[in-house]
């Protein structure tokens, strides 16, 4: 069971270099990408069960024990982040290929899409399995170069220059994790997380705070935490549509986790509650009023993104396992209704020849089911009741009024708030696209769309293209997924518990790393320590 | 804790630089903005390696003289993946230079004369263009007014749409030969 850990990370590379090789066959290089995802989400999910049953899968690389060598840990957390992610990934392959079919490969060329997406896999199953620090690192720069590639595909002028701004934005988020590690090194001895978490209690309370906010920071900006998060309603939209559907759902959550590992495991008792509160409000209030003012439908669901992402670090901020359990939800929920709407703004880009909202309309009468795709996500991601988004939301409030401090029920109102305009903005989008006679297009003056910005980079009205079966139906299999999240929300709930009573207390994730106790390993290796001992 | 104060000093020098460089508007300029901090973080992980001793496993010492081999490790590993960035965002800021060289229509159209002598007269023209606006950059140094700043902006910028055509032909070969 514990070989299926590193090939998780090893078969999507492997097919990335057999993409590669085998250059011009395009219908065998498609092939062996949807396989190799394929088997990724086959061997998440044979993970995610053998993890649940029989506890965390702990592989320690080349033989190398684990304070010196690479080590990789696989708990219910990891496994459900490996089985959504690879999900969601073969869900958007499948629909770039259907893309791909119909245009003759133009917006997302075979040979360059392929092999990059699967690196970017690859890269995003090790952020999730890495034991360690520096792995951590190593597989947010394989996801984040494959991002740089996949966002300026085609390099056009538009793509180049939001390329450039996310590419700088990025590379200093890495170095600020580097720095991190770099650091907590210092102070610690080692990189690997369970050791880490064992010695960073012992540490001076001030260098605990420098190096919680470095890597707070550093997180921070992938996921798109408020302050550092205006980079990303400019540079998602301008990609091709499965990559902004892919970036959308994924890149951020990668962010989310890695604030969720590190805070749960550095911090148990939870010191940066207090500014994780304030910069989850502030999130959540910055990005939606943001989506109110777009008339593009990609950014608004930028922007909508990034409002969403304060919810998760609500929960992180509360830090009780029903909280942290919610938070998981709420990231399985958000990975999947994200990427379904951004694969139907994709589909409505194609039917209607534009995804500006003063130029649409009609749509409903001209596709309805593209409609419906759009209708059930929007109703979703706005917190309509039966839906995962409001079980999420609830958990997360619920878990909000146990706590009960002050501060808890005004980020519970700011939730609630974020959530009713959520649904304004969408079904604003819903009244112009859908619902709109095409005859009132005309009128460009109707009140509901006046206070609406145009995107930057809008190209005006471009050719309407057909839309293919593989498409429609990778977009209705990822809204079936969000669907059955509503239906199984029990049992999947049941398991986020687990999975947050695994990472509530580090003690846990020690003894796995290292079954036999933490006392054998020498202290000697570390000849840099910050006066620890002296404190 | 032991480090070299002359590391320490290097480093808080080239994080400083790095960090102003990288806050220009030229792109070449954030590009080694960033390979300043980045080798200022590889710098940051050496200090952290503490004391200096030997060199680690091959000399055969002790483990106490040897030096802590591990972060060395970390740094191989920085400096290559700095490394692939840095090609990449070269590829990036050429193509960028590109653009504005021949605007957003510069690879659209199907090679139809795409031969030795129209890249070279493409490139002699871009190189005008680059003098052009080297000057245009001096004279707005040089605190001239916003009329003749506009002046030489327009002289920097025409010659260059004069050259979409031969351009097109070229750059659309290039992406051809991406798209495969």
């Amino acid at each position: 069971m514990t070989a299926l850990v590193p090939l998780i990370v090893c078969l999507p590379l492997l097919g990335a270099a057999v993409a590669l090789i085998l250059g011009r066959r395009r219908s065998l290089q498609m092939l062996v990408s949807v396989l190799s995802l394929a088997a990724a989400a086959v061997m998440s999910a044979v993970l995610l069960m053998q993890v649940d049953r029989f506890g965390p899968a702990v592989v320690q690389v080349g033989g190398w024990e684990a304070p010196w060598g690479i080590v990789l840990v696989v708990d219910r957390l990891s496994a459900i982040m490996l089985l959504i992610s690879a999900l969601m990934l073969l869900g958007v392959l499948l629909f770039a290929v259907g893309q791909g079919i119909v245009d003759g490969h133009t917006e997302t060329p075979v040979s360059i899409f392929h092999p990059t997406y699967l690196v970017l896999a690859a890269g995003v199953f090790n952020a999730f399995v890495a034991g360690d620090l520096f792995s951590m690192y190593v597989g947010f720069e394989m996801l984040l170069s494959a991002s740089y590639v996949l966002l300026t595909l085609g390099g056009t002028g538009a793509r180049i220059r939001v390329g450039i701004t996310y590419i700088v934005v990025s590379l200093v988020s890495s170095l600020l994790f580097l720095c991190a590690i770099a650091l907590i090194y210092g102070a610690t001895g080692t990189v690997t997380l369970a050791l880490i978490a064992e010695r960073m209690p012992d540490l001076p309370a001030d260098i605990q705070l420098i190096l919680g906010l470095l890597l707070l920071i550093a997180f921070g900006v992938k996921a798109a935490v408020f302050p550092m998060s205006f980079w990303l309603p400019d540079s998602y939209p301008t990609a091709p549509a499965p990559v902004t559907a892919v970036f959308a759902g994924l890149l951020t959550k990668v962010g989310v986790y890695a604030i969720l590992r590190t805070q749960t495991l550095f911090f148990p008792d939870n010191q940066f509650s207090m500014p994780l509160m304030i910069v989850a409000a502030l999130t959540m209030l910055a990005g939606i009023l943001g989506s109110l003012a777009q008339a593009d439908i990609k950014r608004l669901l930028s922007f909508t993104l990034v409002s969403h992402i304060g919810y998760m670090l609500f929960g992180i901020a509360i830090g009780t396992p029903l909280a942290i359990a919610a938070t998981i939800f709420y990231v399985v929920h958000h990975i999947t209704v994200q990427t379904t709407l951004f694969l139907t703004a994709g589909l409505i880009d194609r039917v209607g020849g534009t995804t500006s909202l003063s130029r649409l309309g009609g749509l409903l009468k001209s596709s309805p089911f593209v409609a419906i795709l759009f209708f059930l996500g929007a109703l979703n991601l706005g917190g309509i009741p039966p839906f995962s988004g409001f079980l999420g939301k609830i958990a997360l409030f619920q878990a909000g009024t146990i706590v009960g401090d002050p501060i808890s029920y005004v980020l519970i109102g700011v939730g609630a708030l974020t959530s009713l305009l959520t649904l304004y903005a969408l079904s604003r989008a819903w009244n112009l696209a859908f619902w709109r006679p095409k005859q009132q297009m005309a009128d460009r003056t109707a009140s509901i769309s006046v206070s609406l910005t145009e995107d930057p980079e809008d190209a005006g009205l471009v050719q309407k293209k057909t839309i293919s079966p593989l498409m429609v139906s990778a977009t209705s299999a990822m809204l079936l997924l969000t669907v059955s999240l509503s239906v199984f929300a029990g049992p999947i709930f049941d398991l986020a518990t687990r999975a947050a009573a695994n990472i509530s207390s580090p003690s846990t994730y020690i003894d796995t790393v290292f079954p036999n106790g933490t006392g054998a390993i020498e202290d000697s290796n570390v000849g840099t320590n910050f006066e620890r001992g002296t404190k | 804790m032991s480090a070299s104060l002359t590391l320490v000093i290097v480093m808080a020098v080239m994080y400083a630089a790095g960090v102003y460089v990288m806050l220009e508007r030229s792109l070449t300029r954030v590009l080694i903005g960033f390979l300043l901090v980045g080798n200022a973080t590889n710098l940051l992980i050496f200090i952290m390696s503490g004391r200096p001793g030997s060199s680690p496993i091959v000399t055969g010492t002790s483990a106490d003289d040897m030096v802590d081999p591990m972060p060395q490790v970390l740094m191989l590993t920085a400096i290559v993946i700095n490394f692939g960035i840095t090609a990449l965002l070269l590829a990036l800021i050429y193509r960028s230079w590109w653009l504005a060289q021949l605007g957003d229509e510069g690879d659209t159209v199907t090679d139809e004369h795409s031969t030795e002598s129209v890249n070279d007269a493409t490139f002699r023209s871009s190189s005008d263009d680059d003098d052009a606006i080297a000057e245009s950059l001096d004279e707005f140094e040089r605190g001239d007014g916003a009329t003749s700043d506009e002046d030489t902006y327009s002289r920097a910028v025409k010659p260059a749409r004069a050259t979409d055509a031969v351009g097109r032909a070229d750059a659309s070969a290039h992406e051809e030969g991406g798209a495969r």
